[in-house]
């Protein structure tokens, strides 16, 4: 009963989210007031039904109702209650269910936050919104329904969910990474909006910026988590794979991060207008992409799910209709769009151009990684893969390019600035970042190294324009506490941004340089040394745990004869999916990480395979990570968010 | 010409220049680091270069995995139901590498004709059989009708 209830809420709610693709729009075009009105009520109708239905699956899996195909085939009575909740989400109809349901939060939160906002503007974006939804609402119930049964026979218990999925990271990840994809939903339709409406001034800019920020930082601390929880589960301490999915996921993270600073740029200086229109459009034809590709089957990776063609079509027919209604719209309305002002060659809106472009090289040199497989196959030929030297040799170039010009534009003034200005302003800093980089491999590794002084000094560039900017701010302030308080959050915001940037940056460089990894046959009591620490192999024994059994060494680690920690890294063999697992054990910290994983038993004497790690400041990657996505959050309580929109309802 | 146009062509002609150079560079890229995809019959007859990187599919031989006693060396043959190569690889196995199931190998061939392979990678799906190979194995099965 209850699984039926929630098929009939999905159709409901695309009832709903079809007449909120019709009536406003329509209304909105015929300068109806009643019917463009009627956008509002029609978001929380559709939230509401998606919730009850998203509500409805999560009973299924919390009651065992094996009766439900999805839950049979993703869940098991065995399965700790944590993970049979997030198990919704732990195929590919439940985690599509996941994508309408948040993208119908995201439509009322749009409703909701929008009181400046004025009623034809909020009807035409709610009714975009309104046409993604019915588009997703009709792919979920006609190819990949969560409610089917198994009647009249059902299997008495689930087939398990795949042990990788058994994890807190299914938890967090997944609704993070949907959070930011669906959430650039928003920006398109504000784009969208803006190009029906013909209205694209800076306030058009000001409205969809909050929202771009958000879904940006939620895309950024998705895929930081999908690292991290890809390097503790999976076995062997890789933290990115150039794997097709995540590439799907990178691709408009990078746009993305094009669109809010050319978004800031339409909204200062008017001017860019055409430019963040199309990166808008963009940023969610990506998302889409990733969607297609990751659904589709049509690549092989370690997130796709059962594939199936007809799943790809659905998804693909909706890609095109996306891009080629969005981009045909452009094309016949983008022409009117007139700069505000004017700026000079050497000027922030420039060098902000010139990261732009950086950043949609390398979403491009991306896809065209991600896809040359596909276009070489579908020519006939020969099967192909592109392996991540391809990227790292693209990604390094380009990265240290936007980096050394995100110092500089920091430092340029809007409209026009002189090169003397600069040069005063950046040589203290280059100065700075030079000596570091060149000395830092001296101390910390063991000479000179040309990466390794590459990322130092392109991170120690970042950090010391941006503090000498800030620095800067200070100049003529009277008292500092003052100052301080003055400054926007949107500032802070960004200037915690770029630290994670250069964080980033010296996580990447020192664990790609100085990681150091064994992969030893290790009989009890057998030593192995690596990076200074010694690590003592104790043996291993079988251990149950509640729905897997395993075999668990214990590893003693000691460092110049003082005891550090002992490991105990786990081989688990799942009873249900008859599914063997690695269970790595880690010693985090944020200077070096001790990672420990067991391959394979091998003969009589109790001896394994045993893979040890050495990996340092790997931390640092993910809380560089976490520092952007925290960044693009604090904008959002900017005043003038919140002001600008009291001051129009006032005038209206 | 107005000073204008002028500027909107300098804007036009760094467009050009770099967008080109990006695409060669990346041509280039994707040049040195592509891996072709070969099955063991195609390497029976001799069609694989030898010192290339190239990746290689089929199922692994039931009883044909050997371990070495004091290292992590392993070898076993790949086989796609008509011939078979042999492969080594010094490593830790993934967790779903087993006799009888499809995997890849990638690495290089040696002049023996051994395939030294320096990454091995398993689906995690009992069932799995690479797209590659299932493909290739669809057309013996065709050819042989």
């Amino acid at each position: 009963m209850i699984p039926e209830l929630g098929e009939f809420a999905l159709i409901l709610a695309l009832s709903f989210s079809f007449i909120l693709a019709v009536i406003p729009l329509y209304g909105a075009a015929t300068l109806n007031t009643l019917w463009m009105d009627y956008a509002k009520p029609l978001a929380k109708a559709q939230f509401t039904f998606l919730l009850i239905s998203f509500i409805c699956l999560g009973y299924a899996f919390a009651s065992d109702d094996f009766s439900v195909q999805y839950v049979a085939n993703h869940s098991n009575s065995q399965l700790p209650i944590q993970f049979k909740l997030s198990a919704i989400w732990g195929g590919h109809e439940g985690s599509q269910l996941l994508w309408a349901f948040i993208l119908s939060g995201w439509t009322l939160a749009v409703s909701l936050f929008s009181r400046g906002l004025p009623l034809d503007m909020l009807a035409r974006v709610l009714g975009v919104m309104g046409i993604i939804a019915t588009g997703f609402i009709s792919f979920l119930l006609w190819t990949s329904s969560p409610f089917l049964r198994y009647l009249p026979r059902f299997p008495a218990d689930g087939a398990d969910l795949n042990p990788l999925l058994q994890d807190f990271g299914l938890i967090v990840h997944p609704p993070m990474l949907y959070m930011g994809y669906v959430g650039f939903s928003v920006a398109f339709s504000f784009a969208i909006a803006a190009l029906l409406s013909g209205r694209l001034d800076a306030a058009w800019a000001r409205w969809s910026r909050p929202w771009t920020n958000v879904a940006w930082a939620f895309l950024g601390a998705g895929i930081t988590l999908g690292s991290w929880w890809a390097y503790y589960e999976l076995g062997w301490g890789g933290w990115w794979f150039w794997d097709p999915v995540e590439n799907a996921s990178l691709m408009p993270w990078l746009v993305g991060t094009a669109l809010l600073h050319s978004l800031a740029v339409t909204e200062k200086r008017g001017v860019f207008k055409s430019w963040t229109l199309l990166l808008a459009i963009f940023a969610f034809s990506l998302s889409l992409l990733g969607t297609f590709l990751v659904r589709s089957g049509v690549l092989t990776s370690v997130h796709a799910f059962a594939s199936d063609p007809e799943r790809g079509f659905f998804i693909l027919v909706l890609l095109l209709l996306t891009i080629g209604g969005s981009l045909t719209l452009y094309a016949f309305k983008a022409p009117n769009v007139k700069s505000e002002s004017s700026f000079g060659w050497l000027s922030r809106e420039m060098l902000l151009l010139v990261n732009n472009v950086f950043l949609v090289v390398m979403a491009i040199t991306v896809l065209l990684g991600t896809l040359y497989p596909l276009l070489i196959d579908a020519l006939g030929a020969g099967k192909i893969s592109v392996g991540p030297p391809y990227f790292n040799a693209l990604f390094v170039p380009i990265m240290s390019l936007l980096a050394l010009s995100m110092g500089i534009s920091g430092a340029a003034r809007w409209r026009q600035t002189s090169m003397s200005g600069l040069k005063k302003q950046l040589l203290i800093p280059a100065i700075i970042s030079l000596v570091v980089g060149s000395i830092f491999p001296f101390i910390y590794g063991d000479g000179f190294n040309f990466r390794v002084f590459l990322g130092i000094t392109i991170s120690t560039w970042v950090i010391a324009t941006t503090l000498k900017e800030f620095k800067d701010k200070f100049r003529n302030a009277t008292s500092m506490t003052a100052k301080l308080s003055q400054l926007t959050p949107s500032y802070y915001g960004m200037m915690l941004a770029h630290m994670g940037v250069a964080v980033v940056a010296i996580g990447i460089t020192l664990v790609s340089v100085y990681s150091e990894e064994r992969d030893m046959r290790m009989a009890p009591g057998d030593k192995i040394e690596l990076a200074d620490y010694q690590f003592e192999f104790q043996g291993a024994k079988k251990v149950t745990g509640e729905n897997f059994t395993a075999d668990e060494g214990t590893i003693v680690v000691t460092l110049e004869g003082e005891p550090v920690v002992t490991l105990y890294p786990q081989k688990r063999h799942y009873t249900v999916k008859r599914s063997m697992m690695t269970e790595a054990s880690i010693d985090a910290g944020l200077f070096r990480d001790l990672y420990l994983a067991m391959g394979e038993p091998l003969g009589d004497g109790g001896a394994w395979a045993i893979r040890v790690h050495y990996k340092p400041y790997v931390r640092w990657l993910w809380l560089g990570g976490l520092l952007m996505a925290l960044g693009g959050l604090l904008t959002v309580f900017d005043k003038r968010y919140r002001s600008k929109s009291l001051t129009e309802v006032a005038h209206a | 010409m107005t000073p204008k146009r002028q500027k909107r062509l300098y804007i036009i002609l760094a467009i050009v220049f770099g967008t080109a150079l990006a695409v060669g560079l990346t041509m280039y890229a994707l040049n040195q680091n592509i891996n072709l995809f070969y099955s063991a019959s195609q390497i029976a007859k001799g069609e694989a270069p030898t010192d290339a990187r190239m990746r290689v599919g089929g199922m692994v031989v039931e009883g044909s995995l050997k371990r070495s006693s004091n290292s992590l060396r392993v070898s076993f043959d790949l086989t796609d139901y008509e011939n078979t190569v042999k492969v080594v690889f010094t490593g830790i196995l993934p967790d779903l590498f087993r006799e009888g199931q499809g995997i890849i190998a990638q690495g290089k061939m040696d002049a023996q004709g051994v395939f030294q392979a320096d990454e091995v990678l398993a689906k995690h799906d009992e069932n799995y059989m690479p797209p590659e190979i299932s493909e290739t194995m669809k057309a013996k099965k065709e050819a042989a009708q």
